[in-house]
């Protein structure tokens, strides 16, 4: 599988995360998230920018407890929670949230 | 986003309409030739693979005398036709436990067995085809390896032992599965199925303690890599990352405080999961066995304590023996290794733990049997002891407990539909499907009990009924960890907000004292 956007051809695995996490952009992002029939509105954009964050910090995903406490921080704990990440990211916010993000897939019983 | 029809719940468990074919487009992801390759297999469908197989096959029938019993055993008296989840949730023909092993067993006819060499026609014997190769690889991995037909089977054929060995004579000619053998291959290289490395698991054990002293204001350790711990825990790494895995993490955290036993988690070994298990793998097995002996002699400890993971249990329990022993460093007055469910039990019936009940009130819960647990394991020193001890601990912290029917619990438990290396994104089709039977259980206990929540004791039971239950118009938050409900229940010493009042368990007074070190 590819994405093809202003010209670019970016590789990805069988599930569509990028395989060359350089080649990320924020308009790949926007590009993947429309693939995935997300919009990419502020508050996805805080999710991503914080699995960024982290990844760079600890080459893994945080966990959700650990992305929901962080949400929680910088939006309010009417967001910080679960149920408003899945709203952001209906195919969790684990694996969509990371695809979108450009990082790989976290694997596992999860 | 599903294009496929969601099975009926119905009100009891009836055989579905064949339809021949229906799972056959399903084709779980190849692994790729990176994944295979650290694994020590090849890493493309190899020259000469039919050879190779039967080869392979040959090699297995050598060392596994069980393997050509069942291949011979079959007289093909249906019993175990309608026990599968994967049949009842899909009514693909070839999901019954019969068909699945046929496909191995007409090779192993046409390579095996004197009629099969010379009148292949009359003894249903074929040979190994690509198109036959592509059936195994569709519909071994359609199998989660639970072992329920082979409770019904009256000669004990374990099909899932047969789908291993299928699964490693496909890997040995470079047709491996990516889930498994990714993970397996990360656990080599990191330590656990995750890929989280030991600065990630640091952070968020320290998180999790931020957590605890934050809702109990008390300070409960979850100690990384101490040399000279007493225990060693081997969590699924789930339980480090995913809800409501984590929950349960932080139930064992508090028991191990409570009980006042020092202990650690190690970096190194970071998980419980033995995937190689799933692939039929003995080397790999033993490979991911090792690394859980070489840290818990360079930690010094004296017991090893299994978190919730289904199938790790079975590894730890019937295998680690041979895989990673001998233990004569362990300490032998403790049953080795222990599964965190015994060490909770020990506590409660010491009277240890101070447990409020009423904190689950909010709840009525059932229990998931989980399939390795149930089937290839046990817990305590009786017989059934891995059905009585998860229960027995979760009516001490619940008060609402109802089982689901007789024969969807203990041995005759349904799969979660996850099991055996199947719980990856392109099997969702399969895992919706074939967790049918358990979710029509959990529906009956539901409508006629007020059954709200099912815990559980696996990490990929866990996750499997989190992504499915939807599905099946029930919350997401509804499942929950066997020590989720422990977590909830029990009172730490010097805990804040501790339930106001005397509770019953006025018998449970200074043994809570017993210090460790």
């Amino acid at each position: 599988m590819t994405y093809e956007y202003n010209g670019t051809v970016v590789e990805t695995d069988e599930e569509g995360y990028i395989t060359d996490i350089s080649l990320w952009t924020r308009e790949l992002a926007e590009f993947i998230a429309k693939d995935e029939n997300i919009e990419m509105s502020n508050d996805h954009w805080e999710v991503v920018n914080f699995l960024r964050d982290y990844y760079e910090e600890y080459q893994i995903a945080p966990a959700v407890r650990v992305l929901i406490k962080a949400i929680k921080k910088s939006l309010g704990t009417d967001k910080g929670n679960s149920k408003y990440l899945y709203e952001l990211f209906p195919y969790g916010p684990a694996k969509q949230a990371c695809k979108i993000a450009g990082l790989p897939k976290p694997t596992g019983c999860i | 986003m599903a294009d496929y029809d969601l099975p009926e719940l119905k009100e009891y468990t009836e055989p579905p309409r064949l339809a021949e074919g229906a799972m056959g487009h399903l084709s779980t992801y190849p692994a790729a030739p990176a994944h295979q390759e650290a694994l020590g297999f090849p890493g493309e469908l190899v020259e000469g693979w039919h050879d190779k197989a039967i080869e392979k096959f040959d090699e297995l029938l050598g060392q596994s005398r069980s393997l050509r019993v069942y291949l011979d055993a079959c007289v093909r008296c249906g019993a175990c036709t309608d026990k599968c989840h994967y049949f009842l949730g899909t009514g693909d023909p070839k999901n019954m436990p019969v068909a699945r092993q046929d496909l191995m067993r007409k090779v192993y006819r046409r390579h095996f067995t004197l009629a099969g060499k010379w009148l292949p026609w009359l003894v249903g014997a074929a040979d190994l085809t690509e198109e036959v190769l592509d059936d195994w690889y569709n519909y071994f991995h359609q199998c989660s390896q639970c072992r329920r037909c082979s409770v019904y089977c009256p000669y004990g054929i374990d099909t899932a032992e047969i789908s291993m060995a299928a699964r490693e004579i496909m890997d040995h000619i470079g047709k491996g599965q990516k889930y498994c053998n990714e993970i397996i291959a990360k656990v080599h290289d990191i330590g656990n199925n995750l890929g989280l490395k030991e600065p990630a698991l640091a952070n968020t054990l320290e998180g999790l303690e931020e957590d605890i002293e934050e809702e109990t204001g008390v300070k409960v350790r979850l100690p990384l890599d101490e040399k000279g711990a007493e225990v060693m825990l081997v969590a699924p790494s789930a339980d480090f990352f995913a809800e409501p895995h984590v929950d349960g993490l932080i139930g064992y955290a508090k028991v191990f405080h409570q009980a006042g036993v020092s202990w650690t988690i190690s970096s190194y070994a970071s998980e419980a999961a033995n995937f190689a298990m799933f692939i039929g793998s003995y080397e790999q097995m033993h490979e991911v066995a090792q690394r859980i002996r070489k840290a818990a002699l360079d930690l010094g400890v004296r017991r090893i304590v299994v978190g919730e993971c289904g199938h790790a249990w079975r590894v730890a329990y019937s295998f680690w023996n041979t895989l990673a022993g001998p233990f004569d460093f362990l300490d032998p007055d403790y049953p080795v290794p222990q599964h965190v469910c015994e060490f909770t039990y020990e506590q409660i019936q010491k009277g240890a733990l101070k447990l409020d009940k009423s904190a689950n009130d909010h709840m009525t819960l059932t229990f998931h049997d989980s399939c390795n647990v149930a089937r290839a394991s046990r817990m305590g020193d009786r017989p059934g002891g891995q059905f009585e001890i998860p229960r027995a601990i979760l009516k001490a912290c619940c008060n609402n407990f109802v089982d689901m029917p007789a024969d969807t619990i203990r041995d005759a438990t349904f799969c979660c539909g996850g099991g055996g290396g199947l719980l990856t994104d392109e099997l969702l089709e399969l895992r919706v499907k074939g967790a049918q039977p358990r979710m029509q259980a959990l529906k009956q206990v539901a409508d006629e009990h007020g059954v709200t929540h099912m815990a559980s004791i696996c990490a990929i039971c866990k996750s499997q009924f989190t992504k499915v239950v939807p599905d099946y118009g029930f919350d997401m938050d509804s499942i929950v960890s066997l020590h989720q409900l422990v977590s909830n229940a029990i009172v730490l010493d010097g805990q804040a907000d501790a339930a106001a009042g005397p509770e019953e368990e006025t018998e449970e007074t200074a043994a809570a004292g017993q210090a460790g070190p």
